[in-house]
């Protein structure tokens, strides 16, 4: 059993390393210099350039202006780079239960989406999913912790920063 | 006196349908049969109806009931069984469910000789012990075919209470270990006990940011251990059919949220329904044949009935806000569930058929993750304010007590009986199983072999 569980964490972390590289490679051609930013429309350029989460406050999914700021940028950007879909994920701080917290990032994915689409981004390339309080980005449970937590995560999609498993089979 | 069979299920080592994780598990067992036969108590004890009337009042007999046995530990005796096994120590099994239950104390039998010659308990000298049961037994391998027989004595008056032989296949030996120790809780307390049960759970390893979870299931006691899925999905919120060898639980499958059937007996997975938006809290019907559980729609959860493929659904609520963990009363008539449609989350009971919802949650905080005890006089849940408790209330939200509380406390689940709960401590890769007496003692820590969460205890096997 530990060596079944070993080999699975194996598999795992090879696909995260075959990942970076193909992004990377998607990214050279076209005759473009090559510049030491990241490429243009892959996840690392929404990233650094444009900004890949919202946050919320305490049981709430309603978006603040900086939010709002943030989506704009999203949505603008996806209209530049059309072939790109995105996987826009709602998260949770732990001071929830576990199943309510799936609904309610549920609503958070939903809200994010939801202006991305009246900012003009067609529907069909945003998929949403809601990993309640089980993907932390920040691990504390302290407030500051708990601020980064309660998000929506926008990622192109297969580039998932909080999806390490469940991309093998 | 009658023969009675019970059917004993295979625990093991059958077509494996994930490689190495998932095992053929039966609940009501193909294979292996249990055959108990009664046995009359040996002339020599004194009058000895076997069948003593449950809360029998004889001067100093240890049969008393739940409510004095919290106060008061039930001393009980059980020296090694005479023969053996190569399979596992029975007696071991029995003590420890009997004082990890906090209703029993075990007491030191080493020094007694079981049985005065002739086959009789030599009840003087089991009465130096402070014990007032006692329990005698002997085991015989034949090859795989064990035949167990054991017999429960009430010391001060000299009875015999119980004196029952059970033949099975020896991998059975465990089952028939908390077989005999239900007897026992039942022959001295009156109910039926629960150590012949399972615990479903989702296990949890790998780092707090990007865990793997899995579905698991293990005896009660924390034996069997086993993995159902293998961790390509996330896994959450498993429940127990009351009826078949099924468990409802959610699953990431394809990054959709959605509640799915795990069948123990084939190892295969099921989709509820092929709804286009999340399905989750999952539980099913009192009868086994339908599945109640949330549809995210339109930015709310509702609560739906439906078959156990997904058909026939039936839309129960429908307020836009997050209605969620719906559970139903023993008896089907209605349903408790949690709700966001205050503001907060609260606790609302409704008909089955949705009608007449009210709330039934008043105290400070807000309140989640109802579950109806199986004996329908409680509701066990989770409360959240400062931090989270575990607690149980009356179905009319009267009598309200917090169990235990700490950050994080969630996800009761009942054992058979309505006794005990058991719920999960700690956050992310850090929770464990705890169980504790619905009056708030005994709480006990329960083994996993990993981080452990959302516990779910199933009926009694037999």
């Amino acid at each position: 059993m530990n060596i079944k569980m070993l080999g699975a964490f194996a598999a795992v972390a090879l696909l995260a390393a075959c990942a970076k590289p193909a992004a990377t490679a998607m990214s050279t051609g076209a005759g473009q210099t090559v510049t030491s930013g990241p490429a243009p429309g892959s996840e690392e350029d929404l990233v650094a350039n444009v900004g890949d989460r919202v946050f919320y406050g305490f049981n709430k999914t309603s978006l603040s202006s900086d939010a709002t700021g943030t989506l704009s940028h999203q949505a603008g950007w996806l209209q530049k780079f059309p072939q790109v879909a995105v996987l826009v994920a709602g998260n949770c701080d732990s001071r929830g239960t576990e199943e309510y917290n799936l609904a309610l990032g549920q609503r958070r994915a939903d809200a994010a989406r939801d202006y991305l689409v009246a900012q003009g981004v067609d529907g069909s390339r945003i998929q949403t999913i809601s990993y309640g309080k089980d993907r932390p980005v920040a691990q504390g449970d302290d407030e500051a912790s708990a601020q980064q937590n309660r998000n929506a995560i926008t990622s192109v999609q297969g580039h998932n920063p909080q999806e390490g498993t469940g991309t093998s089979s | 006196m009658t023969s009675s069979t019970h059917l004993l299920g295979e625990t093991d080592d059958t077509a494996p349908t994930v490689p190495g994780l998932i095992r053929r598990i039966t609940r009501r067992g193909m294979i292996g049969t249990t055959l108990a036969t009664a046995l009359a108590a040996p002339a020599f004890a004194q009058s000895a109806p076997a069948a003593a009337p449950a809360g029998g009042d004889a001067a100093g007999s240890a049969v008393i009931d739940v409510n004095r046995a919290r106060t008061a530990p039930i001393p009980i005796a059980i020296p090694p069984f005479a023969g053996g096994t190569s399979q596992g120590d029975l007696v071991s099994v029995i003590s420890a469910d009997l004082n990890n239950c906090g209703l029993f104390h075990v007491v030191d039998a080493s020094g007694v000789a079981a049985t005065a010659p002739g086959g009789a308990p030599d009840f003087g000298a089991w009465k130096g012990t402070g014990a007032q049961a006692l329990v005698t037994g002997s085991v015989t391998q034949s090859g795989d075919q064990l035949r167990v027989e054991f017999r429960l004595w009430d010391i001060l008056p000299g009875t015999q209470l119980q004196g029952t032989a059970y033949t099975t296949s020896a991998s059975n030996w465990r089952r028939i270990a908390h077989i005999i120790a239900d007897v026992i809780y039942q022959r001295l307390l009156g109910e039926k006990g629960y150590f012949d049960t399972r615990i479903a759970y989702i296990s949890t390893i790998g780092p707090r940011s990007n865990p793997t979870k899995r579905l698991a299931i293990m005896d009660q006691d924390g034996a069997n251990n086993r993995f159902l899925t293998d961790g390509s999905w996330t896994a959450l919120g498993p429940r127990f059919s009351p009826t078949r060898d099924q468990i409802a639980f959610i699953s990431y499958v394809n990054k959709i949220v959605r509640v799915y059937l795990f069948d123990l007996s084939s190892g295969t997975r099921s989709l509820v329904g092929n709804f286009r938006t999340m399905t989750f809290s999952p539980r099913f019907a009192p009868d086994g044949n339908s599945i109640i559980m949330s549809l995210y729609q339109n930015g709310g959860s509702n609560i739906i009935t439906c078959s156990l493929s997904g058909g026939n659904v039936r839309t129960l609520t429908s307020s836009g806000a997050i209605d969620a963990n719906p559970c139903y009363s023993p008896d089907g008539s209605q349903i408790v569930f949690e709700s966001d449609r205050g503001g907060d989350q609260q606790l609302y009971v409704m008909g089955a058929d949705g009608s007449n919802v009210r709330r039934i949650s008043f105290g400070a905080g807000r309140y989640a993750d109802p579950v109806w005890s199986p004996r329908g006089d409680q509701i066990a849940f989770t409360r959240l304010g400062g931090s989270f408790a575990v607690g149980i209330m009356a179905p009319d939200g009267s009598g309200e007590r917090i169990l235990s509380e700490s950050f994080d406390v969630e996800s009761p689940t009942f054992c058979p009986n309505g006794r005990v709960i058991m719920f999960q401590r700690g956050a992310g890769t850090a929770s464990r199983l705890v169980s504790i007496d619905i009056t708030g003692f005994n709480e006990q820590a329960v083994q996993t072999p990993t981080s452990a969460s959302d516990p779910a205890w199933s009926p009694l096997l037999s």
